[in-house]
């Protein structure tokens, strides 16, 4: 019998315009919220492994640490499909980085002992990229980022992750933490049903001292990055326009532009 | 989201953000891309259909026992206008699909429902309703449509109007006189696909509702079992007459998704289109025209809210109020998809924007379940009583 993790996070929606709050350096996470969408992908790995049988999962749980208005990307997972959630909240987390992000989810991680843990690449908001590899280093175990194709055999997985020039074909064993890319799957919609149901889904809530994880090394305490300033970055040349009056001249123009260019 | 959260007593909860967000993104990824070729083509995307259903949206407001998904009528507001915003027909025949379904699980025995509500709620079987004749409209207890009661079997004949899914649904729900003239005289049956002397006419050429189909129901000497009869002898008007107003909020709500998405389009449109050297969005003229379409539809959305609110409290005034709404919400929406058409120009009236399809669809909805001006009989007789 196999045990999923899956990672989530509750961001700001994408409709909403993200801003820092330049007094705390910290993003303004106010206004409508909704699931991390790159989770949705991860939900969706774990369940097609699920349902595929690749696996032998026998549970799917979403783990989220965040503040009280998390529960709802909770429930958000388990109308998703899966089976239960457990949210770490406490005042103490606030502020935290990504290593004491990461170190709080290794401890959850580590109270559920399951055989793979699978996140989103990236969150909507931080986009910081660096959760799952910092919850991977916490547990000691192989980490793979920016994964768009998970095959299984056993217990080793081979996956393809995007590299910046094409692809890197990976082989782990399990346990693992493998964040995805959103182009591994298309996640489903939730029914209505499972929509309504979703409260009625276990959700286990936890304080710092109920998951015995250490204050000192999150929130302001334990945090190592320390936000400085910010400045807009700078504005992108304008584009060269090219009018197709004639197409083969056309593709000769740009054709011409991407050489001088040595793109091709 | 075209959904706000509202503040009490307008308010959504969490569940139902959720619902009209599903519904909603389920549009914007398989409903919109297609709509405008589904109208050229006159095609019914049953596939698509079926994929809704999948998420519940084939019987929203039927009971959960035999298949449906349990929402309240509210609910299926938000998840109409959620379609509509990919495509004000596809919706629409969700709705009356669902009309259909609802009245065999609301009104059927259990035996009845076992029978087709799991098909219908999966829409491996789709569903049609038929009152509507050639010399009976809105004034249903005028239907001439006969059922004759022959051993175990009604002998059905007649023919019904302008029935939409006539040809693809395995299910009809019609409406016949088993008894006198009057709306006592009225019952309610079953009649599927293949049962001999059902047939069709002609699909009907329409200004918009292209991309489901519409045609005439022909019941010649169609023998139709005693089991498929709907609730008693003689109570097909009150099934009928139930049915209205839910229809009604349906139409309008599947109107609001059409407004909101010519809304949404323009906006866009505005900021990009540049004349005199700027985006045509900055011309006050344009700002106030876009505040107003904002606002009507915010004063739409709201009275239909509380309209579908009304039905499910059981209100007495609902029957007044769903027909108000009916009534305002699809003149308002009308009006604010011409305006989108207007303000996008000679690109408004090409077919490829999707704007004039979404204008030609809207203005069915003036006119069916009940035109506006039969909306204005029901309130004036509600509120004065029959002068």
């Amino acid at each position: 019998m196999t045990k999923i993790v899956v990672l989530v996070k509750e961001v700001p929606d994408a409709a909403v315009q993200k801003q820092v709050d330049s007094s705390t350096g910290r993003l303004d996470r106010s206004g409508e919220k909704t699931l991390n969408p790159f989770d949705t992908h991860a939900i969706e790995a774990a369940l097609q492994l699920k349902e595929s049988g690749a696996l032998d999962v026998d549970e799917v749980v979403a783990v989220t640490v965040g503040p009280s208005s998390a529960v709802k990307a909770l429930h958000k997972a388990v109308s998703l499909g899966a089976d239960r959630s457990i949210h770490l909240t406490d005042d103490a987390l606030v502020g935290s980085d990504v290593v004491g992000t990461g170190y709080a989810l290794a401890e959850l991680i580590k109270r559920e002992s399951p055989d793979l843990v699978l996140a989103g690449q990236q969150s909507d908001d931080g986009q910081s990229y660096a959760v799952g590899a910092a919850v991977a280093e916490y547990l000691g175990w192989p980490g793979l980022t920016q994964v768009i194709k998970l095959d299984v055999d056993g217990q080793t997985l081979t996956c393809e992750r995007q590299a910046e020039y094409g692809y890197d074909t990976v082989k782990v064993t399990l346990p693992a933490v493998i964040s995805v890319g959103d182009a591994i799957n298309e996640p489903r919609y939730p029914s209505l049903k499972a929509i309504m149901g979703a409260k009625k889904k276990p959700l286990e809530s936890l304080s710092l001292g109920d998951a015995e994880i250490d204050a000192s090394k999150v929130g302001e305490a334990g945090r190592k990055a320390v936000w400085t300033g910010s400045q807009e970055p700078p504005a992108k040349a304008a584009g060269e326009l090219i009018e197709d009056e004639d197409t083969a001249e056309t593709v000769e123009k740009i054709v011409a532009w991407l050489d001088d260019r040595k793109l091709i | 989201m075209s959904t706000v959260s509202g503040t009490a007593p307008f308010h959504l909860d969490d569940d139902q953000r959720e619902i009209a967000a599903m519904a909603r993104q389920f549009a914007d990824d398989r409903i919109a891309p297609g709509a405008v070729e589904w109208d050229e083509e006159k095609h019914l995307p049953v596939d698509v259909l079926r994929e809704a259903a999948e998420l519940g949206l084939g019987a929203i407001y039927c009971d959960e026992e035999f298949g449906g998904s349990g929402m309240t009528r509210l609910d299926s507001a938000l998840i109409f206008e959620a379609l509509g915003t990919g495509c004000p027909t596809i919706a629409a025949y969700t709705s009356i699909h669902n009309m259909a379904t609802w009245m065999i699980d609301t009104f059927g025995d259990d035996e009845q429902r076992a029978k087709w509500i799991p098909g219908l709620a999966s829409m491996e079987t789709l569903g049609a309703y038929c009152l509507t004749e050639a010399g009976a409209g809105s004034d249903a207890a005028g239907l001439a449509t006969t059922a004759r009661l022959d051993g175990d079997h009604y002998v059905l004949n007649g023919a019904k109007q302008f029935i939409s899914g006539a040809g693809v649904a395995g299910v009809y729900v019609i409406m016949a006189r088993t008894g006198d003239k009057g709306p006592k005289g009225i019952t309610a049956f079953v009649v599927e696909d293949g049962t001999e002397g059902l047939s069709f006419g002609k699909q009907e050429h329409k200004m918009g509702w292209r991309a489901q189909p519409t045609a005439s129901v022909n019941l010649d000497d169609c023998r139709v079992p005693v089991a498929n009869r709907l609730g008693e002898e003689g109570g097909g008007f009150r099934i009928a007459m139930a049915g209205l107003d839910g229809g009604r909020l349906n139409i309008a709500a599947c109107s609001m998704g059409g407004a909101q998405s010519a809304l949404e389009k323009t906006i866009q449109y505005v900021g990009e289109r540049e004349q005199f050297g700027q985006p045509i969005g900055r011309f006050q003229s344009i700002q106030f025209s876009i505040a107003d379409m904002a606002t009507e539809l915010e004063m739409a959305r709201t009275f239909l809210w509380r309209a579908a609110s009304a039905l499910d409290a059981k209100d007495p005034d609902k029957t007044r109020l769903c027909a108000m709404a009916k009534r305002t919400v699809t003149d308002i929406t009308i009006e604010v998809a011409d305006k989108a058409l207007q303000l996008h120009g000679g690109y408004g009236y090409l077919s490829e924007y999707g704007l004039e399809k979404i204008v030609r669809d809207l203005r069915a909805h003036q006119i069916i379940e009940g035109t506006n001006e039969v909306m204005r009989v029901i309130v004036a007789r509600d509120i004065m009583g029959r002068v």
